[in-house]
């Protein structure tokens, strides 16, 4: 496109297909009403992806939602902000010069905009927002509060979200609480009533009724999480408070609390531990797995620093432990309210001495809620940790998502565990022997049988017997076995997906967890421009055959992940003794989910030495937080 | 290595009511220093469990690293142990008795392990009332690295190459009382007749039972001018008082003179029997006790005995109300809601 095009009062048009931004103050109760805002399009059968960019920070700065509208059902991030509803003066200037040429910025024009806050290529539409709630109501906290709901209103006028999805909304989350109900509704009706008179509504963006969400649901990563351990029958969690984890083991007693009291006696099927640090997280989770009972953490980054000594004690001491790592902007304190998957080799090779562990990539929140339960399975079926690495833009963000499923026949898999019948058969035991030749051997619990199968475990070297020894040999026997174990992991854990059925394309790309959406939105993107790629998606780490294959069969690989060293490449290069001049990288590591055009021009620059022009979009530049506390 | 046992036993060993000998409680042979103090409180727990007649399997003991901490492999081995990460014994022992509240929890560490590394951990168990004997085998130095000054040495003891510690020592009985732990207790690794019933006091106390003893290290901190020696221990000693420990019986017959003597009923139905030694003292009160302690320090006297015992202070699986089953024994059936459930929580996200 011409600058010359961008004449004043262009309009764009778009159906079903844009995105939205919301500028807020962080405390002042806008999250509710930006999350129904959300699933009024979702309950309008409309594909949705809302994202939450927040400081950290309980009150005072600001804090944006923003939402993706996409039929095609493009869930990844996209550039440029088609509608701006700006309701913080902090972040005022900032947020206009993000909207996209002839895009709308909305705002509560009861103070008037500062001239120089004018821009002539995109249109404003003023709402006297907080001027209405004062005429209307009494309460300051109830101002500020339907405030919210009256820009809610003007934008459900504006793209033509259906009311009556709104007010039943409004109606479910205010179960039972007239007055509050009535509030809001008069509130939207403020907002929507406005707009009608002032502005030709709707906008040339706007909504219209589809079936296309089916039977999927919203909900966020960590609740899936917390919901797959219950379902995997975990029992004990430990964990320290970090962000962006902390939703997680809260989801995951909040629904102990409701599915696991034994209605008998009031008394609880399951302990939950806010522990001293991570170190004693980790340790609680250890010994409960130990001792017999499926446990788990939860962490972030800075958590699976903390952690990395006691993992690698239930490497060697091969106890199953599940942690999962909802990873954020590292290195050190980072950024900690935004999202990266940048603890791929921390978390892969965690802890001193020769280690590696599982790792196990979700997608989606059902992926969580499944990879919960599988690594449990796996974490006992292998005797070692397993690492369910999400990120917070899976965890703590509103994801649609197919819904979650339970196998009810599903039996939970405790592994190689010998009962007291069993050590009656067993004329030696050695929790170290290795019986089936599998690399995985036969432990016993505490308390089982009162002469035999029980041994000392610990994290210094030891015979087939438990035995401490320094014995070279028996060190070299034991640890080789572990990489046997290693290589009998591949088989167990989650294989990568495809995205064509053969073989389409001599360039692959690789990606995992978070970076799904906005890949195959990029794959579809690039074919409409002649470059067609295969695709594969990793979902563990041990890499099985199928990964090694489809590097081999194709020339150039990139690699799409969301971290600034190129973490995951390193790995899959270290562990398949890979070419590295075939290995090429997508990289985003500015804390934002990646978006498909960044991968697209990326590819496109490596491939072609230059940006192509298709993928060029307006430069809005992120929200930053320096910006607004200078 | 201390000495090497013979493999013989009498066969007329004494046996317990479960049929067990002394040699059934035993571990394997200790590697530590000949005359380690640490070597007499392993010895001390095999007496206790064999007397309380305690199935060995019914017991996990678990340590962090150290001499100390090496010691779970020398008694007991027909129980499972744990020799886990250095200063994080009491989190892994946390994890391990909310796995199973049927088991007995023996913690072991010493005082690099629970004063230095460890204290957070050793801090936040007391909190929690861990169900655990929680034993700190007390020389104030580091052995396995050849004789640093601990936490625990005292200001201007002597150690081994001839430097005075600088720093103040932390007293862990005196910290745990601070914390609000429920029985604590210091004794000496010389003193077998004071150990033994403490340790069964302390496996009978359903919470956090410490015992602070003081262990001396024959190899790097026995010399002359240490405040953690054999002979500096056994000049200062005092006791709270003799302790006596009577384990539950259908039919109590021990008789105790009256006087200044007190008896406290544990809930398994066993009994302390204290014959005070100590004046001015109340071992229900945590405020004595804690001036017992500290007139003992500031007189450079080593208090020893049972010191505080609180029979009532509910333990960790009491405050989280968790059910009498042990948790890893709970199958799918009482642990998944199932799918019918499951929809109805989807339904919920819609």
């Amino acid at each position: 496109m011409e600058p010359e095009q961008y004449e004043i009062m262009h309009h764009l048009n778009a159906l079903n297909d844009f995105v939205v931004r919301f500028a807020n103050v962080n405390g002042t109760g806008s999250a509710s009403a930006n999350t129904m805002f959300a699933k009024a399009i979702f309950r309008m059968g409309i594909p949705v992806s809302p994202k939450n960019i927040f400081p950290s920070n309980i009150q005072g700065l600001p804090t944006w939602y923003e939402v993706r509208i996409s039929e095609k059902g493009y869930l990844g991030r996209r550039e440029g902000i088609d509608i701006m509803v700006s309701v913080n003066p902090q972040s005022m200037p900032k947020d206009i010069a993000s909207v996209k040429p002839n895009g709308y910025f909305i705002y509560d024009s009861t103070k008037e905009l500062h001239k120089e806050f004018i821009r002539d290529d995109i249109h404003y539409l003023g709402v006297p927002m907080m001027q209405m709630c004062m005429d209307k109501f009494a309460d300051p906290r109830q101002r500020q509060l339907l405030k919210n709901m009256v820009y809610v209103g003007a934008l459900a006028a504006l793209i033509d979200i259906e009311i009556p999805v709104l007010q039943e909304i409004i109606t479910l989350q205010f179960k039972n609480k007239e007055k509050l109900i009535e509030a809001n509704f008069q509130a939207l009706e403020m907002g929507a009533a406005y707009v009608r008179e002032h502005y030709q509504c709707p906008l040339g963006l706007r909504l219209e009724r589809r079936d296309k969400v089916g039977d999927w649901i919203m909900i966020d990563g960590n609740t899936a999480c917390g919901l797959g351990a219950i379902y995997a029958g975990a029992t004990v969690a430990a964990w320290y408070p970090i962000t962006p984890s902390t939703s997680l083991v809260q989801a995951f007693e909040k629904y102990a609390k409701k599915l696991r009291v034994d209605p008998a006696t009031g008394h609880n099927k399951f302990a939950v531990i806010q522990a001293e640090d991570e170190l004693a997280a980790i340790g609680v989770v250890i010994g409960a797995a130990w001792n017999g009972a499926r446990s788990f953490t939860a962490t972030s980054g800075p958590g699976v620093s903390l952690m990395s000594e006691f993992l690698g004690l239930a490497y060697f001491a091969e106890i199953p432990t599940v942690l999962v790592d909802v990873q954020r902007g590292g290195p050190s304190t980072g950024m900690p309210t935004r999202t990266q998957q940048s603890d791929i080799l921390s978390a892969a090779y965690a802890s001193h001495g020769d280690t590696k562990q599982v790792l196990i990539f979700p997608s989606t929140p059902a992926e969580c809620f499944d990879h919960m339960a599988e690594a449990f399975d796996l974490a006992e079926r292998l005797q070692t940790p397993v690492l369910v690495m999400t990120d917070l833009d899976l965890g703590m963000n509103d994801n649609m998502s197919p819904p979650l499923k339970w196998d009810d026949s599903r039996v939970y898999d405790r592994g190689k565990v010998l009962d007291e019948a069993q050590l009656e058969q067993v004329e030696k035991f050695g929790r170290y022997l290795d019986v089936d030749n599998d690399g995985i051997c036969y432990r016993t619990i505490p308390g089982t049988h009162p002469t035999k199968g029980s041994f000392f475990t610990r994290g210094t070297s030891r015979d087939e017997y438990a035995a401490y020894t320094e014995d070279g040999a028996a060190y070299v026997r034991n640890v080789d076995r572990l990489l046997h174990k290693w290589e009998t992991a591949k088989a167990y854990v989650p294989a990568p997906e495809f995205y064509q059925d053969e073989k389409q394309s001599a360039i692959g790309i690789i990606f995992f967890g978070t970076t799904t959406y906005a890949a195959l939105e990029a794959v579809d993107m690039l074919k409409e421009q002649g470059v067609v790629l295969d695709a594969m998606r990793v979902k563990a780490f041990p890499f099985n055959d199928q990964v090694r294959e489809f590097v081999d069969v194709h020339d150039r690989v990139f690699i799409i992940e969301q971290n600034r060293d190129a973490q995951f490449r390193s790995l899959i290069i270290n562990e398949l003794d890979l070419r590295p001049s075939k290995i090429a990288s997508v990289l985003n590591y500015d804390g934002f989910p990646i978006t498909a055009e960044t991968i697209c021009n990326q590819i496109m620059e490596s491939l072609i030495g230059k940006l192509s022009p298709a993928f060029v979009v307006h430069e809005a530049a992120p929200p930053s937080q320096s910006d607004v506390e200078e | 290595m201390t000495f090497v046992r013979p493999v013989f036993r009498h066969p007329d060993l004494p046996k317990n009511k479960l049929g067990y000998t002394r040699k059934y409680y035993e571990g394997a042979l200790s590697t530590l220093c000949a005359g380690c103090g640490h070597d007499s409180v392993s010895g001390a727990i095999i007496q206790a469990c064999f007397e309380m007649a305690i199935e060995p399997h019914k017991v996990a003991k678990l340590s962090g690293i150290g001499c100390s901490s090496k010691t779970p492999a020398y008694f007991l081995s027909n129980s499972h142990g744990f020799n886990s990460v250095h200063g994080r014994m009491p989190s892994v022992a946390t994890g391990a008795n909310l796995a199973n509240r049927d088991l007995m929890y023996i913690g072991v560490s010493g005082d690099g392990d629970s004063a230095s590394i460890g204290i957070g951990q050793f801090v936040h168990a007391i909190r929690r009332n861990l169900n655990v004997t929680y034993i700190i085998m007390n020389n104030g130095c580091y052995g396995l690295t050849k004789g640093q000054d601990s936490a625990t040495a005292d200001v201007g003891s002597i150690n081994k190459s001839g430097s005075a510690n600088m720093y103040q020592a932390i007293d862990m009985a005196g910290l745990a009382l601070e914390l609000g732990a429920s029985f604590v207790a210091r004794s000496f690794s010389g003193d077998k007749e004071q150990m033994i019933p403490l340790i069964k006091a302390a496996m009978s106390h359903p919470g956090f039972s410490l015992i602070d003893i003081v262990s001396p290290c024959v190899t790097f901190n026995n010399n002359k001018g240490s405040t953690k020696s054999y002979d500096y221990t056994r000049e200062h000693i005092e006791a709270t008082a003799a302790v006596d420990f009577v384990p539950f019986m259908p039919e109590i017959t021990t008789q105790y003179a009256e006087g200044d003597s007190i008896s406290v009923p544990l809930h398994d139905g066993s009994l302390v029997h204290l014959n005070k030694l100590a004046h001015d003292w109340d071992p229900l009160d945590r405020h004595s006790a804690m001036n017992r302690l500290y007139e003992a320090k500031s007189s450079g006297e080593i208090l020893t005995g049972l010191i505080f015992i609180d029979v009532d202070a509910p333990e960790l699986h009491g405050i989280l109300k968790t059910v009498e089953k042990p948790l890893n024994r709970l199958n799918k059936d009482e642990l998944c809601p199932g799918e019918q459930v499951l929809q109805t929580i989807n339904a919920g996200f819609r």
